[in-house]
């Protein structure tokens, strides 16, 4: 190890061009889906079950500005880091180097909750047949798994989602066919269960922290910019295609859910799977088993997602030298960030052991709601400093500046909805990020070159 | 022309150090709070009138008065509880631990003080940083 460290990778090994729309579709769905598996059901813990379709619909807003607004910015800087890159171009390297937390902690964290459920549902599966096991060794194992297929290639990792991703977004598809919606009061028990606003509209309001779960990730798309093979075109389409797939998951989950479950034990806070508790409900064996295999398949996939883009966020901030340079290594053979896979994989590891599913899910919507927050900002600069006509774009989103004054205002609106239940966890984030920057503004950035920060063959920004 | 920036080179106790210290504060700022319960959901018990319990060594509850009606559950509700394999008894350990909403208007301020605090800390460094950056680019 002492060898490497004083010898890093040649610069010029770069990732490999392989992934195509599809890929991107698999990547960004597949890290999200399992929010309809899991997670998005505290929200109705937080505002009841009409709070959390509200929720849905709000965030779903939210989230339809963030791909509009992702599409044109990944499609023109596309590389490695996605949004990270972004903003060392477009605001400044404390800036990216925040993002680049932002998305290591939100996939970080959300990969956390993902084992933990995968391990959880196999001790569940095994329970139902009649075997008492642990499923702290089922966490840890899935993990290591997934890490190593991460280390071996980005195209086998996002081929073996691009399946399981399928195959769970089609389990949410059987199990509201097998609850016949078309009649109403058969199996789906929405008239007796709905119980208006429990909490009023505070609680609608609060319920916006956990509706962030029905999306959570879908910027995740353009961690891939530099492995694709065509950008400009693959990165808007699997992003757009992408949540619109999740508007119809998330829409369909509420519904099957909420007209099968008491919202109190849907909004539990140690709730763990509730598509696998509503078709266990049921009554149906095969509705039972199609929505576990659904649900593991979600939350691998999910994982899977989520060691790729955390790796390739901390490798980008590595290889820029705001981390040690180290991590910017690309494995000569597999050509993966192999450093990073492996060192964030023990951090994920105790999070997952040892952190409720709510709370540590709490830290990755804090770190995605951040990334949010900041994308307007980064939206309205790269207007002004090259505007439409000064550099090539490959998508150029409607209705400017419309989409970033909204998700500003409901990013602004999220925070207060964390607060409220959640606000303890809030404070502890933010005295990361504040401490963080405080080592990055005042010791780190000594090691970075200015001039390298800036890679686009673009002209200078207006205003600088 | 700007004057090139030439960074100090890192040694691999220095490399190590770094590593160390943002691990140090991911677990300290996130971790520890949790673990040590500080940081919790706002969830605060309310027991429906007429329903109360008594702790028992082992921990369990006894409860008295307890009915699925006390617990606000109509007939399908108590049906679906019942699938689910929860008696009322675990039904209420749940049903009793509502959010509490109450505004503190002091902390909001200064949670607010603290999340717009740090982005404009974060957006006027970078605006330096930035400039710095672009200077040696372009100029």
């Amino acid at each position: 190890m002492t060898l490497q460290m004083q010898a890093p990778q040649p610069k010029q090994l770069q990732l490999l061009k392989v992934l195509g729309p599809a890929h991107i579709w698999a990547l960004g769905v597949g890290i999200v889906l399992v929010g309809e598996f899991m997670g998005w059901n505290y929200a109705v813990g937080k505002g009841g079950a009409i709070g959390a379709l509200i929720a849905c619909w709000v965030i779903g807003l939210l989230y339809t500005c963030v791909a509009m607004i992702d599409s044109e910015i990944t499609s023109t800087v596309a590389a490695a880091g996605g949004q990270y890159t972004q903003a060392k171009h477009m605001i400044g390297p404390l800036m990216a180097f925040n993002v680049g937390l932002y998305l290591v902690l939100a996939y970080t964290m959300l990969e956390a909750g993902d084992v933990q459920v995968a391990g959880q549902l196999i001790q569940i599966g095994a329970g139902n047949l009649g075997y008492n096991i642990p499923w702290q060794p089922f966490t840890v194992l899935s993990l290591v798994l997934l890490a190593y297929m991460n280390y071996r290639g980005v195209l086998a990792t996002l081929t073996v989602n691009l399946v399981i991703t399928a195959a769970a977004f089609a389990s949410i598809i059987i199990l509201v066919i097998g609850t016949q919606p078309w009649h109403p009061g058969a199996v789906l028990l929405h008239k007796e269960l709905l119980t208006g606003l429990p909490y009023g509209w505070i609680g609608v309001l609060a319920s916006l922290h956990f509706g962030i779960w029905y999306y959570l990730g879908i910027e995740g798309t353009c961690q891939a910019a530099e492995e694709v093979r065509s950008p400009g075109r693959a990165l808007p389409m699997g992003t757009m295609l992408g949540i619109i797939t999740l508007l119809i998951a998330a829409a369909l989950t509420w519904y099957v859910c909420c007209g099968l479950l008491p919202w109190e034990y849907l909004g539990w806070d140690n709730e763990l799977a509730p598509l696998y508790d509503a078709a266990h409900v049921t009554g149906s064996p095969t509705l039972t088993v199609i929505l576990f295999v659904g649900t593991l398949f979600s939350a691998i996939a999910s994982a899977n997602g989520c060691i790729n883009d955390a790796a390739r966020a901390w490798f980008s901030m590595g290889r820029d030298r705001y981390l040690p340079i180290w991590f910017g290594a690309v494995h000569p053979g597999y050509r993966t960030p192999f450093r990073s896979i492996i060192f964030l994989m023990p951090v994920a590891i105790i999070f997952a052991l040892f952190i409720p599913l709510a709370q540590v899910i709490t830290f990755s919507i804090l770190s995605g709601l951040l990334n949010y927050t900041f994308m307007p900002i980064n939206m309205v600069k790269f207007r002004r400093m090259w505007p439409l006509g000064s550099i090539q774009r490959g998508f150029e989103h409607p209705f400017h500046p419309f989409p970033s004054i909204v998700l500003f205002t409901l990013c602004s609106i999220t925070f207060f909805a964390v607060y409220l239940g959640y606000g303890r966890q809030l404070l502890a984030m933010m005295a990361f990020y504040i401490a963080a920057s405080c080592w990055f503004a005042f010791y780190r950035y000594r090691y970075v070159k200015r001039g390298d920060q800036f890679t686009m063959p673009w002209p200078r920004p207006a205003g600088y | 022309m700007a004057k090139k920036y030439i960074p100090p080179k890192q040694g691999v106790a220095s490399q190590l150090f770094d590593v160390a210290s943002l691990l140090a504060l991911v677990f300290g700022a996130l971790f520890l709070p949790i673990w040590l319960k500080i940081a919790v959901p706002s969830r605060v018990e309310e027991l429906p009138p007429g329903v109360s319990y008594q702790l028992q060594t082992d921990g369990s509850k006894k409860w008295s008065g307890l009915t699925w009606e006390k617990l606000r559950q109509n007939p399908t509700m108590q049906q679906q509880w019942e699938k689910l394999g929860y008696s009322k008894e675990q039904a209420a350990d749940i049903i009793t631990q509502p959010f509490k909403y109450d505004i503190d208007v002091l902390g909001v301020g200064i949670t607010a003080i603290v999340v717009i605090g740090y982005f404009v800390f974060m957006l006027v460094m970078s605006e330096k940083e930035y400039r710095e950056v672009i200077a040696e680019k372009f100029d």
